[in-house]
């Protein structure tokens, strides 16, 4: 079976959901069993039903891997096409276990 | 180990998952591990309306931590071996 790992995922840029319901973007330059997670570069998308997505620069982070919820691969050419100064939504709801 | 191993038979099959905060994903399931952390590919949001903040993320790592449902496809199940397999789990064998 291919791997779970997040390898693959070093040094491409990847879209963190977190358990509070923020939205990081970054470039990935490490990680490790516990899926703590190092961002460089990065921006957090605040969404918002009255403005639209307002990046606020973070630079380098460090994710603590219980407060993560999902990582996703960012498609730099699709995210390019997106006018996120138009998209509008609620903010995700954080996670309730 | 048995949900490990049950999963692990489910690559390549379309699923969709729903997440602790509501937010419903669908994909093809790539891989999963032993925290039952779940990698989609080709994946879409199922309220894209609602929930536009995946749109330009097409493959996914999910943390087992935050899953709630797993919906499987109806072909996916085999519910005999797995009750087998949880009885004989159950006691211990």
């Amino acid at each position: 079976m291919a791997s779970t790992s997040l390898e693959p995922l070093v040094d491409q840029t990847i879209s963190v959901i977190t358990n509070d319901g923020r939205n990081i973007v970054g470039v990935l330059k490490g990680f490790d069993q516990a899926t703590n997670l190092i961002l460089d570069e990065s921006h957090e998308r605040v969404y918002s039903t009255k403005v639209g997505v307002e990046p606020i620069v973070l630079g380098l982070y460090i994710i603590r891997g219980d407060n993560i919820a999902v990582v996703g691969e960012l498609d730099e050419e699709l995210d390019a096409s997106l006018d996120l100064t138009s998209l509008r939504a609620h903010p995700l709801k954080p996670v309730q276990h | 180990m048995l949900f490990f191993s049950y999963f692990k038979e489910l690559v390549g099959k379309e699923v969709t998952v729903e997440l602790k905060n509501d937010l419903a994903i669908r994909g093809t399931l790539h891989s999963v591990d032993q925290y039952l952390n779940i990698k989609l590919e080709n994946t879409r949001v199922v309220d894209q309306v609602k929930y536009p903040h995946m749109l330009s993320v097409k493959n996914c790592f999910i943390r087992g931590s935050v899953v709630r449902y797993v919906q499987l496809p109806p072909d996916g199940v085999d519910i005999e071996i797995l009750h087998d397999a949880t009885r004989r789990e159950a006691r211990g064998d």
